[in-house]
């Protein structure tokens, strides 16, 4: 077409169109997806942790009873979930997908947001406590070596050793939850982040290599999150049915 | 199909008002929206108002929203979009004519950030300074940034919420930690992070590094780093006191 040639000039009303070049989802679907995973999740635990009293299926013990411990009444549930539960309200992770879901703060990129209370972010109660979140981290490390000694015992039948299908979904569980932890960014910058010189000693230098392996798995953080998500909710569930006796444990032991 | 012509909407206005206006401007193999506003302004409206220099996506100035969402203009190509495009000028900071915004607020946030800030004893060395690859190569993904100002754009603290004096932005973020990470910088900064910067009002939902073109990533290398730090001394009474016992730390700024 010549540079010359006549063109139509006119004044187009409204606003223009959203679109987000950088992905091909409607901008509601995540927003969507997470409220209908955390609300279905957040209702799953609610009834695990503090309705229900039994997690126990020799040799596999739910992860939402780890480390079992019943004292009265109490659901045992009441007295270890307090802490993941505090450890992924507080993840960098689930802070976005929150604020994007519940909150609208903003439901997705550059889309206007609700008039609403002034926004204070985290410098104001309730979000300032997000500030808090390695010592979720410390109580979550406590609760990950409980589930790893969980997975051991789950190979063990009677003293011989053996695998069964618990076995397995508890193994990839404790490492799915392990992936999660230790990708952290509050471990991130404990194990190094917070370091100006890596060369500058022996121990820094140590670090730096710590800061790198944790670099590779926080990464992919979200997916570590949704990934030990899933693995905690289906382990507990595959427990609970055979606790119920709908399903039967498939096992091999030696 | 392949496209001859396109239907570009061009806001044009000023801080008074203005309004969308269409042009229809013939396509090229490999044009991008840049091209497609230049040849507006060199054949129909040659009053058009538009900043741009490089043409490489390297000098940060043609940032504008394109169908909405924050973008070089030079690096977006017309075949991502169908035969009709929008172009606007960045929500965040006021327009001064068409696609032309004043960003001044960023150069005076800028000054408020004490500069790169060596010790007496490095700064009086006459031997060049020494510094290993893995000590500068995190600081090196901050100097990347051309100060586009799209994250600031982005950022819906300051997009949606307008708290431009209680939040500096995810760019002086960035700038802050190529200071604090910098291995021959002695400067405390996090008491400036936790007042006059405004990192508690960031809550990390990333639209910063989703639309970096240097592809920075501001949030999980920059922000959440420093939030960390900050919390070292503001949220952490056990490394609070440890570092009071050590008597070591860097100088406040």
């Amino acid at each position: 077409m010549a540079l010359t040639q006549p063109v139509d000039r006119e004044v187009t009303p409204g606003r223009p169109r959203i679109h987000n070049p950088y992905s091909v989802l409607p901008n509601w679907l995540y927003p969507a997806f997470v409220v209908v995973a955390l609300s279905l999740f957040g209702i799953f635990a609610i009834w695990v942790v503090f309705f229900q009293h039994e997690g126990y299926y020799a040799p596999y013990l739910s992860p939402f009873y780890s480390p079992l411990i019943k004292v009265g009444p109490i659901p045992p549930g009441v007295w270890v979930a307090w802490a993941p539960l505090v450890f992924r309200l507080s993840c960098y992770y689930y802070r976005k997908a929150y604020f994007r879901s519940f909150f609208g703060h903003p439901r997705s990129c550059a889309v206007p947001e609700r008039a609403g209370r002034r926004y204070r972010g985290e410098t104001a109660f309730p979000w300032v406590f997000n500030n808090f979140h390695r010592f979720a981290f410390y109580a979550t490390v406590v609760q990950v070596a409980f589930l790893w000694f969980d997975a051991i015992v789950a190979f063990d039948f009677g003293g011989r050793f053996g695998v069964g299908l618990g076995s397995v979904l508890m193994l990839a569980n404790v490492l799915l939850l392990s992936g999660y932890t230790f990708g952290c960014h509050a471990f991130r910058h404990l194990a190094g982040g917070d370091l100006d010189c890596f060369s500058c000693s022996l121990a820094a230098r140590a670090r730096h290599k710590l800061w790198k392996g944790v670099t590779v798995l926080n990464i992919k953080h979200d997916r570590w999150a949704w990934a030990s998500l899933i693995s905690v909710a289906g382990t507990d569930i595959y427990i609970r049915l055979l606790l119920a006796g709908v399903l039967h444990d498939p096992r091999w032991v030696m | 199909m392949e496209l001859t012509t396109l239907d570009l909407n061009i806001w044009r206005g000023d801080a008074k008002g203005g309004e969308l206006v269409s042009y229809r401007v013939p396509v090229r193999e490999g044009m991008v929206v840049l091209d497609a506003v230049l040849w507006v302004q060199a054949n129909m409206a040659s009053d058009l108002a538009v900043r741009w220099n490089c043409k490489a996506a390297k000098c940060g100035s043609c940032s504008a929203e394109i169908d909405g969402f924050p973008r070089l203009m030079c690096k977006t190509p017309i075949a991502e979009y169908g035969g009709r495009i929008s172009v606007g000028p960045m929500k965040a900071f006021p327009v001064i004519k068409d696609l032309v915004t004043d960003v001044s607020w960023n150069y005076e946030v800028n000054k408020e950030i004490p500069p790169f800030t060596p010790s007496e004893k490095d700064l009086s060395s006459s031997e060049p300074w020494r510094m290993q690859q893995k000590d500068v190569e995190r600081v090196m993904e901050f100097r990347k940034c051309i100060e586009c100002f799209l994250c600031q754009d982005v950022c819906h603290v300051l997009r949606a919420h307008d708290l431009k004096g209680a939040f500096q932005g995810p760019r002086f973020m960035v700038r802050i930690a190529s200071l604090e990470m910098h291995p021959k910088d002695v400067l405390d900064r996090r008491a400036l992070l936790k007042g006059k910067a405004g990192l508690g009002y960031c809550n990390v939902t990333k639209c910063c590094t989703e639309v970096c073109p240097e592809h920075i990533h501001i949030t999980d290398n920059a922000i959440i780093p420093l939030k960390e730090r900050m919390d070292d001394v503001y949220f952490d009474p056990v490394r609070s006191l440890l570092r009071r016992l050590g008597g070591g730390g860097k100088h406040p700024a």
